[in-house]
């Protein structure tokens, strides 16, 4: 074992995580999943159980307290979220379902306003589901045409293919910012810069970003950013879409019901403002709130530290599990989150995920939701560890024991 | 031996192991012996798709009782159906349509069969009893 980084206390940090003291088979959690949803610490907790026990009511349209304090707490949430982002304006940042329901809104939208037959969206490769098929349904509606770039043989994407995928055709590129399966931090800036060099606009997934890395969206000039809450300690069924004022505004609304209009006659429908114009119906205000809890958290930590322990965990981590035998690292680029995704030779996947489980450790198994990414590697799909600022060195040295148990076990 | 005596059999033979590690030992061993479906049937059709591992499962005729042979890319999921197989081929259609699957529950692999594991076993099991009917229908 490693002595311990002094960059964050972490033993502090790990009992303000109630789960993590919990067991699992009789084992203490090693959990290490945090790439399909991040743990949640008790100010979150406890805003969720205030929220529900002091403030609940519904927002935007009651003229008694209750109602008036609830939609205080939801607005400042956003103003948390704008803040974190570095977003221009407030209204900018549009509560949604989480990173799916983020990208399908602007998919749906911006296709119906923007698309016609023969138009390109750029995506690359190593995209989630959630940022392949949202465009592939609109491109088959409009009849436009989606392109992919490529990535190399250690998880990067190919910059001078993107390039020469960019036209005039295109209309706009989606990329992830870091990928949930390789861990590859992708040159966001750039890849932004040069589809607005051809007009085009750029839609970011940062599903994977946000709980590691300072995102600053004016910085990177991004058209729309998409986030989920439940990946950066906060709630479930909570998201964020970011998008340019001037862009939102253009754009029509998606769903049609409460709070997203101004005026309803059986004639004519007038829209209200941003960012309600885009959040129909009684929105996931507990979610707002807690996510909003999750950010202070954030704060409180310091993204730039949790960023660096973090690097720190994955580069110790990766150096013990190349001492395995028989282990390949799917995801080498140069640029990496804590994402550490494997195949051992002669083993299924499953197979390691089920017998580590036993041990107490939770890890990921599958195609990660990147079965096109798993094509391009030619692998059914990895054993993924993602690490987070309240793992320890310790839990990577107890995950790479039981790693190589699980390989004596079923070789 | 019959559906009901295969499993009470497999449960004897579990109840040896005190620790889940020898279990799982037994287990990935059994997965070597799967009676392993032959390349030809190996079709997309005999393909049970989990998100985790992929099951491929055949079934034949012969005289009146039904062979089952199948195949898993993944070592764990192989053994239990090895286990599976054990139980239910070389029966007639009725006696497999009839039969009442217990054994996975006794020996504490319930688990395996949870439908959120997402590894094919559970669809495996319907299809065992669907071809059961099927070649019951065509009897
Ligand atoms: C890169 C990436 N994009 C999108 C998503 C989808 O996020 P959600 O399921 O929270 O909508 C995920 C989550 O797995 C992800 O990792």
């Amino acid at each position: 074992m490693e002595t311990k980084t002094s960059i964050l206390d972490v033993e502090l940090i790990r009992s303000e995580f109630p789960i993590l003291s919990r067991k699992v088979n009789g084992q203490p959690l090693v959990y290490l999943d945090n790439g399909a949803t991040s743990q949640k610490p008790l100010s979150v907790i406890s805003a969720i159980s205030k929220y529900y026990t002091y403030q609940n009511s519904n927002i935007h349209r009651g003229i008694h307290t209750l109602s008036q304090e609830a939609t205080t707490a939801y607005e400042e949430a956003r103003t948390t979220v704008q803040q974190f982002i570095n977003a221009e304006h407030t209204h900018e940042v549009i509560f949604t379902s989480g990173t799916t329901g983020s990208i399908n809104l602007i998919a749906s939208v911006f296709g119906k306003k923007h698309l016609k037959e023969g138009d390109e969206i750029i995506i690359s490769t190593m995209e989630h589901h959630s940022n392949i098929v949202p465009w592939q349904m609109i491109c088959e509606e409009k009849g436009a045409i989606l392109k992919v770039v490529p990535i190399n043989d250690k998880g990067e994407f190919l910059m001078s293919e993107y390039e020469n995928l960019l036209s005039d055709k295109t209309k706009l590129v989606a990329i992830t910012h870091v990928s949930n399966t390789l861990g590859t931090i992708n040159p966001a800036k750039e890849i932004i810069a040069k589809a607005h060099q051809k007009g085009a606009l750029v839609l970011i997934d940062g599903a994977q970003a946000v709980p590691h890395t300072k995102v600053d969206v004016q910085e990177l000039d991004c058209d729309f950013y998409a986030f989920s809450g439940h990946k950066m300690f906060g709630p479930t069924g909570v998201g964020i879409l970011y998008g340019k004022e001037d862009l939102l505004n253009n754009l029509p609304p998606y769903q049609g019901g409460g709070d997203m209009i101004k005026t309803v006659t059986f004639e004519k429908t007038t829209y209200n403002e941003l960012p309600h114009k885009f959040e129909a119906g009684t929105p996931n205000i507990v979610g707002g709130i807690g996510l909003a809890a999750a950010i202070d958290y954030i704060n409180k930590i310091g993204i730039d530290k949790i960023e660096a322990y973090e690097h720190e965990l994955l580069t110790y981590a990766t150096e013990q599990i190349k001492q395995v035998e028989g282990v390949q690292i799917i995801g080498e680029a140069e640029k990496k989150a804590s994402v550490l995704s494997f195949v051992v030779e002669g083993t299924h996947p499953t197979d390691i995920g089920t017998i580590i489980d036993k041990l107490g450790i939770a890890i990921r198994t599958g195609h990660h939701c990147t079965e096109p990414l798993m094509n391009r590697f030619n692998i059914p799909g990895t054993a993924r560890a993602t690490f987070s600022f309240y793992n320890t060195f310790n839990e990577v040295d107890i995950f790479i024991n039981a790693l190589k148990r699980a390989i004596k076990m079923l070789l | 031996m019959t559906i009901q005596e295969s499993q009470e059999e497999i449960v004897e033979e579990f109840a040896l192991f005190d620790e889940w590690m020898d279990k799982y030992e037994h287990i990935i061993e059994l997965g070597k012996d799967l009676p392993i479906i032959k390349e030809q049937h190996k079709t997309e059709e005999n393909l049970i798709k989990g998100c985790q591992s992929r099951v491929w499962l055949y079934a034949e005729m012969k005289g009146e009782n039904i062979i089952y042979t199948a195949n898993s890319d993944a070592i764990i999921t192989k053994g239990i159906i090895a286990l599976m197989i054990r139980v239910f081929s070389n029966h007639t259609p009725k006696e497999i349509a009839q039969s009442d699957l217990f054994f996975i529950d006794q020996i504490g692999l319930k688990e395996h069969l949870s439908p959120t594991r997402s590894n094919g076993l559970v669809s495996m099991v319907k299809q065992i009893k669907m071809y059961s009917i099927a070649f019951q229908a065509k009897a």
